[in-house]
């Protein structure tokens, strides 16, 4: 070991905060550390390839008879809703790994350390978009083998894909704040699923809006992934940008604005 | 000496509390921990040891008192304080998932380092903590002892001057631990200060310059390692007899003349505790007189052992009452 003399505490260059150029380079940072450890726990991808080769082909057999007349004709209005739901639920997926990446002591270091407080956080959901990014490339994979052909070709399909990474990663930032409240990862899972399942069963991502119950449809009409998976139809099949793509923008963003600091505080609060 | 006066205290901390529902864990508790020395907190399981060092590390809140690192508040400017210090905790803090060298090149970029640095002071460590062989495999792989080896290496990128290291050797064979010991006096050796926690009194004899007593969230006794011992009470005088035909007499001859009550701890041992020490020649003229041969005499310092026993089993009598 070397014997040469540290630098003493006095003579040291000492800041009180944290800049945004350290922000972003300390997200970065953990965003890296969440993908070099996708490479070591390959499981953690399960839900982002088998869900999307599943439920689309279980979808597409079970209600394309019923709801659209056959197969073919479901596609459209299948793929785009299909493609949001696992995204969304990928998103929960996050909130409940952060609970158990949080529980381990190597938090505790990144909680001691001179970095930005939001970084841990943002970079563990930031090296999620991965993930969803999975999620959209074999779902609109699926899509192709199963007979979808967008009419406006591989530019919107792709603009809308970038729109739903998006919209995930503001989404998860609620899982996130569960996962930073929660006690366990369980119960993280628990009350995530109770947000779910309303926000993506309660929208036009499976069967038409216009055979629902009327006094539902102002919640389905107004919920975000409705207004995501009207913007994704719209942008995938007919190239076009559309109300519902700047309002689900907007909501997303409204998310963001709301759950981030409140899960940072949480996260700076908790020991 | 007049120059290390003149330096901050590298720890102050006045009247630190910590309230966990009903428990009072740390309950007014003040340090002053000069630079450049090994300071050990030693108590029991549940004493309060931790709890403390995470407030000093800005990783838990105080519900009272005041704490300053090399004269920053730690409440008050967390982020300063987290420039100067690196701590080890009791769990690993490193990722299991991770390979060392993926781990600190990690905690490199984190402090600031450019990914050439990181990379570079990542190599440096792992040679200096002898972690080259594992330097690319997953931790999950490692064995207690090196695990911990890395953890103290994540603590030493940017040679932080103030070192917390909470139960560094807990769990380890005598040989790892022994190896722990010479890296943390050879970092004092650089000018590091470094607060330990123990719950062993040995490596806080072994290691430490100063230690804190703390048991029930209080400090019960502050000092060097000597001065606790004197404070624990009596030096014990050992009389070993050739014969066990003697040992009764001789018994009743040190009960005389010291006046004091002694004990036999073996069928040839006499053991007494030791007021006066000019008695003993006496004795032991008195001894050679009457015929009673000595095979052994010792006289032991009291060890922090009993100093451990003794204040912190006094402390729950009080409380038993």
């Amino acid at each position: 070991m070397a014997t040469t003399q540290i630098v003493s505490a006095e003579k040291r260059q000492l800041k009180n905060h944290a800049n945004s150029a350290q922000v972003m380079s300390n997200s970065l940072t953990m965003a890296y550390r969440g993908l070099l450890k996708f490479r070591r726990t390959p499981e953690q991808f399960f839900d982002v390839t088998l869900q999307p080769i599943l439920f689309t082909s279980m979808f597409v057999v079970i209600f394309g008879g019923a709801i659209a007349g056959n197969v073919h004709n479901y596609l459209p209005t299948l793929i785009p809703g299909i493609l949001v739901q696992t995204v969304v639920t990928a998103s929960l997926v996050t909130g409940v790994q952060l609970r158990e990446d949080m529980d381990k002591g190597v938090f505790n270091r990144f909680k001691s350390l001179p970095i930005a407080r939001i970084a841990p956080l943002a970079g563990a959901l930031l090296a999620d978009t991965v993930r969803y990014a999975i999620a959209v490339t074999l779902t609109f994979g699926m899509g192709y083998l199963l007979g979808w052909r967008p009419e406006d070709g591989i530019s919107g399909v792709f603009a809308s894909g970038l729109l739903v990474i998006f919209f995930a990663w503001c989404i998860s930032w609620i899982f996130a704040f569960f996962g930073v409240t929660a006690r366990s990862a369980a119960g993280v899972q628990g009350v995530s699923i109770l947000i779910l399942f309303p926000l993506t069963f309660l929208s036009n991502a499976f069967v038409p809006v216009a055979t629902m119950p009327h006094w539902l449809r102002p919640f389905v009409n107004a919920n975000p992934v409705s207004l995501l998976i009207g913007a994704v139809r719209q942008l995938a099949s007919a190239g076009t940008i559309g109300h519902d793509f700047w309002f689900s923008l907007l909501g997303a963003l409204v998310i963001v604005l709301i759950f981030a600091p409140l899960t940072v505080r949480a996260y700076m609060s908790k020991a | 000496m007049n120059q290390e006066k003149s330096r901050v205290l590298a720890v102050e901390a006045h009247g630190l509390v910590k309230v966990f529902g009903d428990n009072r864990a740390v309950d007014g508790v003040d340090l002053s921990v000069p630079q450049g020395v090994i300071y050990g907190v030693l108590g029991p399981n549940g004493a309060g040891k931790s709890t403390v060092i995470n407030m000093l590390a800005t990783l838990l809140n105080a519900d009272g008192g005041s704490a300053k690192i090399f004269g920053h508040d730690v409440f008050a400017n967390p982020q300063v304080v987290r420039q100067l210090i690196g701590v080890t905790g009791q769990s690993a803090t490193v990722d299991e998932l991770l390979s060392a060298t993926e781990n600190l090149v990690i905690f490199g970029r984190l402090l600031g380092l450019n990914h050439a640095a990181a990379t570079k002071r990542a190599d440096e460590l792992l040679e200096e903590f002898d972690l080259q062989d594992a330097a690319r495999k997953p931790l999950g792989k490692f064995s207690g002892g090196m695990r911990r080896r890395l953890d103290l290496a994540a603590s030493l990128i940017v040679q932080p001057p103030l070192i917390f290291l909470d139960e560094p050797t807990t769990g380890l064979d005598p040989r790892t631990r022994n190896q722990l010991w010479e890296t943390i006096r050879r970092l004092v050796q650089t000018g590091s200060t470094i607060v330990l926690t123990t719950q062993y009194l040995e490596e806080a004899d072994q290691l430490a310059d100063r230690i804190a007593l703390i048991d029930h969230g209080r400090v019960i006794i502050e000092g060097t390692p000597d001065e606790l011992k004197a404070a624990a009470g009596v030096t014990t005088l050992h009389l070993g007899l050739k014969s066990e035909e003697d040992a009764d007499s001789a018994k009743e001859l040190v009960e005389k003349l010291l006046r004091v009550a002694a004990i036999k701890t073996g069928p040839t041992d006499i053991s007494a505790p030791m007021t006066d020490s000019d008695s003993i020649t006496d004795l032991l003229i008195s001894l050679r007189s009457s015929g009673l041969h000595l095979a052994e005499v010792s006289v032991q310092k009291p060890s922090l052992d009993e100093v451990f026993l003794a204040l912190t089993g006094a402390q729950n009598m009080e409380e038993g009452n």
